[in-house]
C-alpha cells in the first residue's frame, strides 16, 4: 500500500513506538539489570539511577578471567569451560551441517534421482518430531549402543591415552552432542539450500565442464560461490539451534561437557536465586544471536520465509 | 576409475554422508523409541535386558489422569497460543503494510525474541513475573492496583503471553512476506472501484493471502508442541501440574520418574498427534496446488 504521500497519523507513530518497546524492554531490562548488584534488583530502585557494576561478569566468568576478582571468593559458577564447550558445538556442527548439506542439496537438484516432493516431504516430517520425542532413544543409544568396546582397537586405544572405565560411549563427548545436532538440522538446510541452488543456470556449469572442470571443481568453483546468501540463512539457522538448545544437550552432556543453556538452568532452579549473575550469563548467551539479528536480518528473513512459505 | 562411471557415483557420493547421518541419528533413534515403548525399561537397563510387556505403557498412559491433564494443558496451550498470535500478527502485518522508512529496521528488531535461546526467554519472563521483585507486579503497585499471582494461579495464561510476545513476530514477519507479494492490480482495481480499507481487507487482501495464512498456522502449531526450554525455566511445570505440557512430562518421566519406556509411549502419542497434523498440512497444500492448477486450465480454456 503506498500511502507515503498522505502523512501519517502521529497514532501510528505512537503504535510503533509502543511495539518496539514491547519486542525490545525485556531484553534491555535483562540488559541493564545485569549491571546491578542484587541489592539494587531486589530494593527496587528501578530506572536507570544505579551505579553499573561488571560485579556479575566477573562472577559469572570467573574461571577464565585472567586476575581473581576481590568480590568472588569461590568460583562455582563454571561458564567460561560451558561457554567454550558451547562455541565448539555450536560452530562445528554448523560447519558440518552446511557441508553435508550443501553436497546433498546439489545432487538432489542436478542429478534429479529423488524429486523436489521427497525432500520437501521429509524435512517437514524432521521438522515435525519435537526434541523430547528424541530423547528418550537417544540417551539410550548414545549410552548404549553407540560404543566402542574397551577390549577392541580404537577403543582400547582411547581409554589408554584419555584415562577412565567402561566402555568409550558417545554420551558425555561433544561428538555425540554435535551428531544429533547436524541430524537435526539437515532436512532444513538441504531444503533451503536447494532452492537456491535450482535458480543457477545449467549453461554455467556446462561452460566450466567443457573447460575440463571435474565434479567436484565444478561444485566448490562455480556453485558454492553462487549461494552463498543461502548458506549465509543456512548457517545462522543451524548456529542458532546448536547454541541455543538445551534437552537433548542435558541427556548427552557429563561435567565436562556441558554447555551454556544448561549451566543456566541448573543454576535458575537453586533455591536462592541470585538475579544478577543470572542476567549476566543469560545476555552473555543471547549476545551471539543478537549479533547475528542485527547484521544479517535480511537473510534470516529469507531463511525463514523460505523454510515456511514454500515448505 | 573411468570417468563415465565416475561421473555416475558422484550423486550417490554426494549424498551419502547425508544419508547415513540422518539414518543412524533420526531414523533409528526413531525406530529405537518404538521398540522400547513396548518395554518395561529403566535407564540402568540396556534394551535387550527389559522385559518385553506389549501394549501396557500405552494403556497406563491412556488411563493415567496426570497424562491426561498434561495432554489438555498442551492442547489448551497450542491453541490459544496459534489464535492470538495469528489474530495479533496479521493484524499488525495489515497496519504495517505500508512504505515506512525504518521498516527494515522495525523487522530486525522484531525477529529479536525469537533468535534469543528459548532458556534466556524463560529467564526473563521468570524475572518479570516474579511476585515481589518483578517488573509487572511493581508497576502495578505503582499504579495502587493488587498484584497478580502471574506464575501461581495464572500460570498458564503467563505462559501463553510469553510464547505470544516471542513468536507473533514469526507469523507478523510471513504474513508481511505474503502481503507484499499480493497482485497489485487487484488492489489497485478495488481501490478505483471505491472500496474501504477494510473491504479490501476482508474481500481482497485476506482471501489472497489466505494459503500462506494456514500453513504458516499450522507451522506455528506443529512448534507450538515443541515448545518446552521456556516454560521449564519458567515454572518448572509447576504449580501442580497446570503448566506441564507433553514435552515437559516425557523429560520428566524419563530422567525424574526413570521409566524409559513409559517415556517412549508418550513420545508416541505426541508424534501420532503431529503427524495428523502434518499429513492434514500436506492434504492442504496438495489440493490448492490442484485448485491452481484447475484454474489455470480454465484460463487456458478462455483464451
Amino acid at each position: 500500500m503506498s500511502q507515503s504521500n498522505t502523512r501519517q497519523n502521529p497514532a501510528f507513530y505512537a503504535l510503533i513506538a509502543v511495539l518496539v518497546i514491547m519486542a525490545i524492554g525485556p531484553v534491555l531490562l535483562m540488559f541493564v539489570n545485569s549491571f546491578k548488584l542484587d541489592v539494587d534488583i531486589i530494593s527496587g530502585t528501578s530506572g536507570l539511577l544505579f551505579l553499573p557494576t561488571i560485579q556479575n561478569y566477573e562472577k559469572a566468568l570467573c574461571d577464565v578471567l585472567w586476575y581473581e576478582p576481590s568480590h568472588v571468593e569461590f568460583c562455582s559458577l563454571k561458564f567460561g569451560g560451558a561457554f567454550i564447550n558451547s562455541l565448539i558445538i555450536a560452530l562445528v556442527s554448523t560447519v558440518l551441517t552446511l557441508i553435508i548439506g550443501c553436497m546433498a542439496a546439489y545432487a538432489l537438484v542436478r542429478f534429479r534421482f529423488m524429486g523436489r516432493d521427497t525432500v520437501s516431504m521429509s524435512t517437514l516430517m524432521v521438522r515435525m518430531v519435537p526434541p523430547a520425542v528424541l530423547l528418550v532413544p537417544v540417551f539410550g543409544l548414545w549410552n548404549n549402543e553407540f560404543c566402542l568396546d574397551k577390549e577392541g582397537l580404537i577403543g582400547g586405544f582411547i581409554r589408554d591415552t584419555m584415562g577412565g572405565r567402561g566402555d568409550v560411549c558417545l554420551a558425555g563427548t561433544h561428538s555425540g552432542i554435535i551428531l544429533i545436532y547436524v541430524a537435526m538440522n539437515l532436512p532444513f538446510v538441504i531444503w533451503i539450500l536447494q532452492s537456491f541452488i535450482v535458480q543457477i543456470p545449467r549453461s554455467l556449469e556446462e561452460a566450466a565442464r567443457v573447460d575440463g572442470a571435474g565434479p567436484f571443481q565444478v561444485f566448490f568453483k562455480v556453485v558454492l560461490p553462487l549461494i552463498k546468501p543461502g548458506l549465509a540463512a543456512a548457517a545462522i539457522f543451524t548456529f542458532r539451534i546448536a547454541w541455543n538448545e538445551y534437552l537433548l544437550a542435558s541427556a548427552l552432556s557429563d561435567r565436562d561437557t556441558k554447555t551454556v543453556p544448561i549451566l543456566i538452568v541448573n543454576n535458575m532452579s537453586e533455591f536462592n536465586v541470585e538475579w544478577g549473575v543470572i542476567m549476566a550469563t543469560g545476555m552473555l548467551l543471547a549476545i551471539p544471536p543478537i549479533i547475528f539479528t542485527l547484521f544479517a536480518s535480511r537473510q534470516i528473513i529469507t531463511g525463514m520465509t523460505a523454510g515456511a512459505v514454500k515448505g | 576409475m573411468r570417468p563415465a562411471l565416475a561421473n555416475r557415483l558422484t550423486p550417490y557420493m554426494f549424498l551419502a554422508p547425508a544419508a547415513v547421518i540422518m539414518a543412524i541419528a533420526l531414523l533409528y533413534p526413531l525406530g529405537y523409541m518404538i521398540w522400547g515403548s513396548f518395554r518395561d525399561w529403566s535407564p540402568s537397563q540396556t534394551i535387550g535386558e527389559a522385559e518385553f510387556v506389549g501394549f501396557k505403557n500405552y494403556i497406563t498412559l491412556w488411563n493415567d489422569p496426570n497424562f491426561r491433564e498434561s495432554l489438555g494443558v498442551t492442547l489448551k496451550f497450542a491453541f490459544f497460543v496459534v489464535t492470538f498470535e495469528m489474530i495479533i500478527g496479521v493484524g499488525l502485518a495489515l497496519l504495517l503494510d505500508r512504505d515506512l522508512r525504518g521498516m527494515s529496521l522495525l523487522r530486525t528488531l522484531f525477529i529479536l525474541p525469537m533468535m534469543i535461546a528459548p532458556v534466556v526467554v524463560g529467564l526473563m519472563w521468570r524475572y518479570m513475573y516474579h511476585p515481589t521483585v518483578g517488573t509487572y507486579n511493581r508497576l502495578l503497585d505503582w499504579l495502587g492496583l493488587p498484584t497478580v499471582d502471574w506464575l501461581g494461579q495464572h500460570a498458564l495464561m503467563s505462559i501463553i503471553i510469553a510464547d505470544i510476545w516471542q513468536w507473533t513476530p514469526f507469523i507478523f514477519i510471513l504474513s508481511l512476506a505474503a502481503l507484499q507479494s499480493l497482485p497489485r492490480s487487484a488492489l489497485e482495481a478495488a481501490r478505483i472501484d471505491g472500496a474501504t480499507g477494510w473491504q479490501q481487507i476482508i474481500h481482497i487482501k485476506l482471501p489472497l493471502m489466505m494459503p500462506v495464512l494456514i500453513v504458516t498456522a499450522l507451522l506455528r502449531l506443529i512448534d507450538a508442541f515443541k515448545v518446552l526450554e521456556v516454560i521449564l525455566v519458567m515454572t518448572e511445570g509447576g504449580p501442580g501440574l497446570s503448566t506441564e505440557i507433553l514435552a515437559l512430562r516425557i523429560s520428566r518421566t524419563a530422567t525424574e520418574f526413570r521409566e524409559l519406556g513409559v517415556a517412549a509411549a508418550m513420545s508416541n502419542y505426541l508424534l501420532i498427534l503431529l503427524l495428523g497434523l502434518t499429513v492434514a498440512m500436506f492434504a492442504f497444500n496438495r489440493l490448492q496446488e490442484i485448485r491452481a492448477a484447475r484454474v489455470r486450465a480454465a484460463v487456458e480454456e478462455d483464451e
